[in-house]
């Protein structure tokens, strides 16, 4: 799935990465505690959370995710944005709810898709 | 067998600066070609130990020996130590605040992350002296 076409099912907002609409995006996983998205690994994952602060673009970086779907309409901050442009990370943010938007996505056919270590 | 030694001073007062030394080391083992998925254990397992040295023990030092087939990573701190290590070890056990709890940590998977994630994992801590943990990853 396109990050385009997640951020259309979400109907969020690009706050950065226009020029990476394209970009595939194989699996996600959601969650407001850093530590549980870095317990399992992902292949060219998405990150849906509510948190919003600069960690969540490091926790990104450090698993290779390409996109965060920010919900409960986060706005980033300017130092996340930097970091997400150091980083090539896409940001969206939408004003789902988390549960809405991991069934919305799910239900298009985004899945967990976890790697073994 | 020569390294190369990095070294990084983590400071305990700054929680939006929290991951730079991750990411230095990450960047310098893309640098050297080693692969994705090894530079991803060692961002992860040494990312959480960072994190750990911010939240609870007021920052520390890490000291990173890169090999051609290894790297080594120790984290130093002077904070109050870990009473029980094997319950600190335990996934979901957390002595964490609400407050950092707020900021997306807490979780007490930090340790049990790091042990996954790492070939060689070892602990020694004293209470009121301080935390050194110990990391090997081997790559390939
Ligand atoms: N460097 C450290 N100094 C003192 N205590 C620590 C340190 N690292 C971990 N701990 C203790 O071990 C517990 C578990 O750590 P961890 O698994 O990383 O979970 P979390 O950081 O989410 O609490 C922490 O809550 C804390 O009590
Ligand atoms: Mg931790």
């Amino acid at each position: 799935m396109k990050i385009s076409e997640i951020a259309r099912i979400l109907e969020a907002k690009v706050c950065y990465g226009e020029d990476m609409l394209d970009t595939e995006i194989r699996s996600a996983c959601a969650s407001d505690m850093m530590s549980d998205v870095l317990a399992f690994v992902k292949d060219q994952a998405l990150l849906i959370s509510g948190l919003c602060n600069p960690q969540v673009i490091r926790t990104a970086d450090m698993m290779d995710i390409k996109c965060i779907a920010l919900v409960r309409g986060k706005m980033p901050t300017p130092e996340m944005i930097e970091i997400a442009k150091q980083k090539g990370i896409a940001i969206l943010t939408s004003e789902f709810r988390m549960y809405v938007a991991c069934g919305a996505l799910y239900a298009e056919g985004l899945h967990p898709g976890e790697l073994r270590v | 067998m020569t390294s190369l030694r990095l070294e990084f001073d983590v400071s305990g007062n700054n929680f939006a600066s929290a991951g730079t030394a991750s990411d230095e080391v990450k960047k310098k083992l893309k640098m050297l070609g080693i692969n994705p998925v090894d530079i991803r254990k060692v961002a992860i397992a040494m990312y959480e130990g960072e994190i750990n040295m911010v939240i609870h023990a007021g920052g520390g030092k890490a000291i990173v020996d890169i090999y051609e087939d290894k790297i080594d990573i120790i984290l130093k701190d002077n904070g109050p130590g870990i009473p029980d290590i094997s319950l600190a070890l335990t996934e979901g056990y957390s002595t964490a605040t609400d407050t950092i709890r707020d900021l997306g940590f807490g979780a007490g998977m930090g340790l049990p992350n790091m042990k996954k994630y790492s070939d060689e994992f070892k602990i020694d801590s004293k209470v009121g002296e301080g935390t050194t943990v110990y990391m090997t990853i081997y790559f390939g």
